[in-house]
């Protein structure tokens, strides 16, 4: 088989999906000798700039440049992987979508905020077609492994459409509701092996909400701990806030 | 000399984290325009964090940075708990210190190994090193691995770590935890000394440019990373409490990145600053490496800077051990485990009030600042950024860098300024979470 050329790209994220791959040791190297890696800014200085087979797309998209940019990354690219949350579902960079615009940038940059133009934050298939998704915040390696042998295969990978819960039952974890604090994992996409709920914190639905969550399931729980709608919807809103852009 | 027309843009520059640019203009041998632009898109985490409960500012604070996620942790839970008034145990601060000497390794050996080290050997990043160095590139492998791993055993994960929060960890490492990171930390030594065989001073210039150093400092023996008051080789001495004082950021518009001056027209910060504030409270193994090298306070080489992070990975991996011992001659009190969510239940008691945090992450100091209502909302926050700090330091290095190598090759010139900015481990992706400030004119 061909080695697929791929690029790796970088749009308003904190960079650590990338790092993701560097963590995953000398693993990276089967990795990388399955594969011919174009462009990778942050780690290469060698610039390619034209066809590639696979982008590696990470971070959302939050100003004109950079759908400018992801519309060119989009036309050379055969497929395209959105990484991470904030290219998945807009991620933390969505709770931006909670102020008006002129609102956040004056408070963030003063009288001269119109230096930095900025829009409304947006998920990469918002912008252009995503073949691939890779939730998380950050992403989950034994995934990452799974979805890249998928598009290196050119067959299709199906992000698990059931509640955390499902995986964290399976690890046997304490329900955080049963310890009185809420928890995201009734209507967040599972995939994580419930990656939080295992070290004692709660689920902040970085995978985004499942397609068809019981809500009257989630009302009921809710109902028994006594805990307010607002509450939640607030805490959805730290990693979902984009899904309202449909 | 020629007069000589030089016009240098690097777009993009690559292989530090996050986008930026530099812009270099030379007309008839005389320097017009030097200037490093910050261009990462802007993320408005200040603005993003009001109306937010104080219990998920390090949950979200952790997302500026995936490269010092656990930094920006440590920051957001200090300045946390100073607001409402938690004060952490020594179990927790023990375990908390631990976290930073990984991150502060972690971060390092990154940097040294896939950002500079391809200049060391001449080619264009780590890539070619795979053919080339395989034995290079599994070391670096393996050292991230474990520090990887002993994150993962400590708070989960090293990008944005799930355990440590406000009031503790809601999880505590069992013995055989102890004894997994001792083998892993005790493991890394021989990989520590190839680190610190590669010795990269060789290919740095020989460039002096006398400027502030700020650190923190304390007047106790320790090395002081977590928990100290600000300090600069200028004589300056304040609590943290006044780090508005010492940063006065201010906007300049080439660059979504603000701009910080204290003593002088700019001050550095990061591993040549700690270097130069505290370098007698390092790891004695640590003070044999740099005697080795030849580097003493104060160093006034920005390339350098490299090298005192090979110092301060030495300090860290041995510190790290003597605190997992540590941790295990004491045993663990896991009543200490807390459970805590949005804290839904109170556990821990809120009051209003405004909290600092001043932590030394890789790059340098590192500050957060909330204000909380009674119902522990926060209602401004403001986080001033190592790299942020370290701009206009870099800006007068490459003015005095520039004339000196005018001579010389466009691409070389090129080469020198990169490696500069390179040098200071520029974290542009923290760096643009800019803040509410005043405009002073």
């Amino acid at each position: 088989m061909k080695k697929p050329k791929v690029g790796i790209f970088d749009f308003a994220c904190c960079e650590g999906c990338q790092l993701q791959i560097a963590n995953m040791g000398e693993d990276v190297l089967a990795l990388l000798g399955s594969i011919n890696v174009m462009e990778w800014r942050e780690v290469m200085s060698e610039k390619w700039g034209r066809k590639i087979d696979i982008a590696i797309v990470e971070g959302s998209i939050t100003d004109p440049h950079a759908v400018k940019r992801i519309r060119q990354i989009r036309k050379r690219s055969r497929v395209l992987i959105a990484y991470g949350s904030c290219a998945t579902i807009g991620g933390v960079n969505g709770m931006k979508n909670n102020f008006a615009l002129p609102d956040i940038r004056k408070y963030v940059y003063g009288e001269q905020y119109s230096s930095f133009p900025t829009e409304t934050t947006k998920a990469v298939h918002q912008v252009v077609k995503v073949d691939y998704f890779i939730h998380g915040c950050p992403v989950y390696i034994p995934e990452v492994v799974t979805v890249l042998k998928a598009a290196f295969q050119g067959i299709p990978y199906y992000v698990p459409d059931y509640p955390v819960c499902v995986e964290c039952k399976m690890n046997e974890n304490v329900c955080m509701y049963d310890k009185n604090v809420t928890c995201l994992g009734p209507v967040t996409k599972a995939g994580c092996n419930s990656w939080c709920v295992n070290n004692g914190n709660i689920c902040y639905g970085c995978r985004g909400m499942v397609s068809n969550p019981n809500e009257k399931g989630a009302q009921d729980v809710l109902a028994k701990y006594g805990i307010s709608i607002d509450l939640i919807l607030n805490k959805m809103n730290m990693y979902n806030k984009c899904r309202e852009l449909g | 000399m020629k007069k000589k027309n030089v016009n240098i843009k690097v777009e993009y520059l690559t292989r530090v984290e996050g986008h930026g640019n530099i812009v270099i203009d030379v007309q008839d041998g005389k320097l017009n325009t030097c200037r490093l632009d910050i261009v990462e898109s802007p993320r408005f985490f200040e603005g993003m964090l009001r109306g937010r409960s104080i219990f998920e500012a390090q949950h979200i604070t952790s997302r500026i940075c995936g490269i010092c996620a656990c930094g920006h942790t440590l920051a957001s839970i200090q300045a946390a708990e100073d607001a409402l008034g938690v004060i952490p145990t020594e179990q927790t601060t023990k375990l908390r210190k631990l976290l930073l000497h990984i991150e502060i390794l972690d971060s390092h050996i990154l940097h040294i190994y896939l950002l500079v080290a391809p200049d060391l050997f001449g080619v264009k990043s780590f890539v070619p090193l795979l053919g080339s160095n395989a034995d290079l590139v599994r070391t670096v492998l393996r050292m991230k691995k474990t520090c990887n791993d002993i994150c993962d055993i400590l708070v989960g994960r090293h990008v944005h770590p799930i355990s440590a929060i406000v009031g503790g960890f809601t999880k505590l490492p069992r013995l055989n935890d102890l004894d997994a990171m001792l083998d892993l930390l005790t493991g890394m030594r021989h990989d520590m000394d190839a680190t610190i065989a590669l010795n990269p001073c060789m290919i740095f210039p020989a460039f002096e440019r006398d400027t502030e150093y700020v650190a923190l400092v304390s007047d106790d023996g320790e090395y002081p990373l977590l928990m100290g008051n600000i300090g600069s080789t200028d004589g300056v001495r304040m609590h943290k409490k006044d780090y508005r004082k010492i940063t006065n950021e201010f906007i300049v518009a080439h660059s979504s990145a603000k701009h910080t001056k204290l003593s002088r027209e700019s001050y550095a910060v990061g591993a040549l600053a700690r270097f130069n504030l505290n370098a007698e409270k390092l790891h004695p193994r640590a003070q044999e490496v740099a005697a080795e090298i030849g580097m003493a306070p104060k160093c006034v080489n920005p390339y350098m800077n490299t090298v005192a992070q090979i110092i301060e990975c030495v300090h860290c991996l041995e510190e790290a051990i003597a605190i997992v011992e540590d941790l295990k001659n004491n045993q663990i009190n896991y009543d200490e485990e807390v459970v805590v969510g949005l804290n839904e239940q109170r556990r821990i008691p809120v009051r209003a009030g405004n909290g600092v945090g001043a932590v030394e992450v890789p790059r340098g100091i590192l500050f957060h600042n909330y204000q909380v209502d009674e119902s522990g909302i926060i209602t401004h926050a403001n986080c001033v950024i190592p790299t942020n700090q370290n701009t206009g330091n870099i800006e007068y290095d490459m003015m005095q860098l520039v004339p000196k190598v005018l001579d010389r090759e466009k691409e070389e010139i090129t080469l020198a300024v990169e490696m500069l900015v390179r040098a200071y481990d520029p974290c542009i992706s923290c760096s643009t979470h800019f803040l509410n400030v005043e405009i002073k004119r």
